[in-house]
């Protein structure tokens, strides 16, 4: 991180955010495999195969699931470079350096001894440490294909279908259309001090400032809560709500769901 | 401490799920006593603002940046309920939407951050802030200390769950299955990186939050105060003026009674001139056993008797004839002699404070 730069870091994160979110955009509204399926389809088979891949204990199911992933990935015209840069590299930077030191630390059979004998890697150390990272991205890259090929209105209609609690709906619903609306205040407030600020700001300063931007934006947003409810009690709500559940089940959705849950069936199966 | 998707166990999943719809119904069922429509664009709304905070790169001392979880400031601003509602709708986006933390560890992050951190940092906060007034100075560092103690409650908590999982699931071979590491290597780690960087993260922000909304908006710190509405009124308002007409009004209704004074029998207690000890059967021969002495007045009172003469003696000057309205007359005299007395050194004290600020 780069010092002195919190500011230019913050509004790479939001541009990164709203990035990311665009490309969501994009690629659900491409023709592919996903994309094809019932969205109830693909949150109950992408969860299935995250929690298979979370059952299994060996190593081989578990790369197996990764393959399936990576296939479900190339016929949802999802890029692999896509994927590589967004999840792939991510994880075994994050995993990966979480993961290193139990290859050294567990306990078990020795494999290999360095540093005259006082740094050894054992067996089960290698294996564990395996096991997690290809878990870690095989279940990301699961997650990540339902959020790039289901647009979020879907995903919720899809959770409500599934009894999650209305007001539960509601609130995702309303936080996901607001949290642009914030992340790009924050943005223009961040950009606006940047461009009044000349040389480099002490520390207690930046932290009054952050502060101060946080406190503004937390003004703006419970405002924006009342405008909400004005706006809501003008249209007449009454605390009931209703979200429109169109989805219709056909017979390639029945067939994709049979397909998600035998795989996720084999892989507990074979890989208990 | 976003816990990702394959840290954990299924079954420590499942139970951290459970715990966590447990925390959610409980939230949920105590916020629809309230207003439901009130309570979902609220919550939505801090919900987005604590997703934004998230991605705020704090400055921190020694120069390095951290981010803050931002259930401080919800749970002061919202109560522990709205919090651990927010905080989990926060955290649901993320993981759902941004792929920043798992699904089947969504249980799990929600109750350590939303539920854990939430309950933290409001009986912190209340503990260190109780008594205190809305702009005390106590409330910032009561802040600051609840947002460090709930990220690391939090943080303890993700390790511990982190700790457990090597002894619990492990192969034939003696392999862990989920996360690695044991107690004494999982809750080290965790808690060096928050109690260093996420927590004093978490510290500054909520602490400056709190310090912004006790000069812009009070009112969002009056719900978690426990001071009661209407006690701390910041600036004049119509309250004050109405509670000031109400107090002149009761002051002149006072001074009307006052000549009530003269209907009650003989002289008040303890208040008796050296003629009532010489009356037989005085309440002052009684009260104080001059009776024995049979009409003695003390010498101490007889000496200094007349030592001050009042200008109106028996609340009625000489020249008028009437004791009711003597009594009038004693009482708006005294009422004006105090409220001029009182202006003078109200005017005294400003001069004063004007001509300090002036240097």
């Amino acid at each position: 991180m780069k010092r002195g730069g919190f500011v230019e870091s913050t509004l790479i994160g939001f541009t990164r955010a709203l990035s990311r979110a665009l490309m969501s955009e994009e690629i659900a509204r491409r023709r592919g495999l996903l994309q094809s399926l019932d969205p109830r389809v693909r949150v109950v088979g992408l969860f299935a195969l995250v929690l298979a891949v979370t059952l299994s204990r060996r190593l081989t199911v578990v790369l197996a699931l990764f393959v399936v992933a990576v296939t479900i990935a190339v016929f949802s015209r999802v890029g692999i470079g896509t994927l590589a840069k967004r999840v792939w590299l991510v994880v075994l930077a994050f995993t990966g350096v979480i993961a290193l030191p139990a290859i050294f630390i567990t306990p078990g059979t020795s494999i290999a001894t360095f540093a005259g004998g006082s740094l050894r890697i054992t067996a089960q150390g290698l294996a564990t440490a395996t096991l997690l990272i290809a878990r870690v991205e095989t279940a990301v890259t699961f997650t990540t294909l339902l959020m790039l090929c289901t647009p979020w209105s879907h995903v919720l209609k899809a959770l409500r279908s599934f009894h999650v609690p209305q007001e539960a709906i509601a609130m995702l619903a309303m936080t996901h259309r607001y949290v642009f609306l914030l992340v790009e205040n924050a943005s223009q407030m961040f950009e606006s001090r940047q461009s009044r600020t000349v040389g480099r700001l002490p520390g207690p300063e930046r932290r009054r400032m952050t502060a101060r931007t946080a406190g503004v934006l937390l003004s703006k947003s419970i405002d924006l809560s009342s405008d909400v409810y004005m706006a809501m009690q003008s249209r007449g709500f009454r605390g009931d709500i209703r979200i429109l559940s169109d989805f219709d089940m056909r017979v390639w959705d029945y067939v994709g769901l049979f397909a998600f849950l035998c795989a996720g069936s084999i892989a507990v199966w074979t890989g208990r | 401490m976003h816990i990702p998707d394959g840290y954990l166990s299924p079954s420590t999943c499942a139970t951290l799920y459970v715990a966590a719809i447990a925390g959610w119904y409980a939230a949920l069922k105590r916020l629809k006593r309230l207003l439901l429509s009130r309570v979902v664009p609220l919550i939505s709304v801090f919900a987005a603002f604590a997703f934004v905070i998230m991605m705020f790169n704090l400055p921190l001392p020694g120069g390095t940046t951290g981010h803050a979880v931002g259930v401080t400031i919800a749970a002061i601003v919202l109560g522990p309920s709205g919090a651990i509602l927010a905080i989990s709708i926060a955290l649901a986006i993320q993981a759902l939407f941004f792929g920043d933390g798992g699904i089947t560890t969504l249980g799990a992050n929600c109750f350590n951050m939303a539920i854990v951190g939430s309950l933290v940092a409001y009986a912190t906060y209340r503990l260190i802030a109780a008594g205190a007034s809305i702009a005390s100075k106590r409330r910032v560092t009561a802040a600051a200390v609840a947002g460090y103690l709930a990220v690391n409650a939090a943080a303890l908590v993700a390790g511990a769950e982190l700790g457990i999982q090597p002894l619990l699931f492990r192969d034939a071979a003696g392999t862990p299955l989920y996360s690695p590491y044991p107690f004494g290597v999982a809750l080290p780690v965790m808690m060096i990186g928050h109690l260093t960087f996420a927590g004093l993260a978490e510290a500054v922000i909520s602490a400056g939050l709190v310090a912004y909304l006790q000069v812009a908006d009070r009112n969002l710190l009056q719900g978690s105060s426990g001071v009661p509405v209407g006690t701390e009124v910041p600036l004049a308002t119509p309250v004050q003026a109405n509670s000031q007409r109400r107090l002149w009004m009761a002051v002149a209704l006072l001074m009307l009674l006052t000549p009530f004074g003269i209907l009650a029998a003989g002289t008040a207690w303890s208040e008796w001139s050296p003629s009532e000890f010489a009356r037989p059967g005085s309440p002052a021969q009684i009260g104080t056993g001059a009776n024995v002495l049979r009409g003695t007045i003390p010498s101490g009172m007889q000496r200094l008797a007349n030592l001050w003469t009042a200008p109106f003696p028996g609340y009625a000057p000489s020249f008028v004839k009437s004791a009711g309205f003597g009594y009038l007359l004693s009482a708006m005299f005294g009422v004006g002699f105090l409220l001029a007395l009182s202006l003078l050194a109200q005017g005294y004290l400003e001069r004063r404070r004007a001509t300090r600020y002036s240097r």
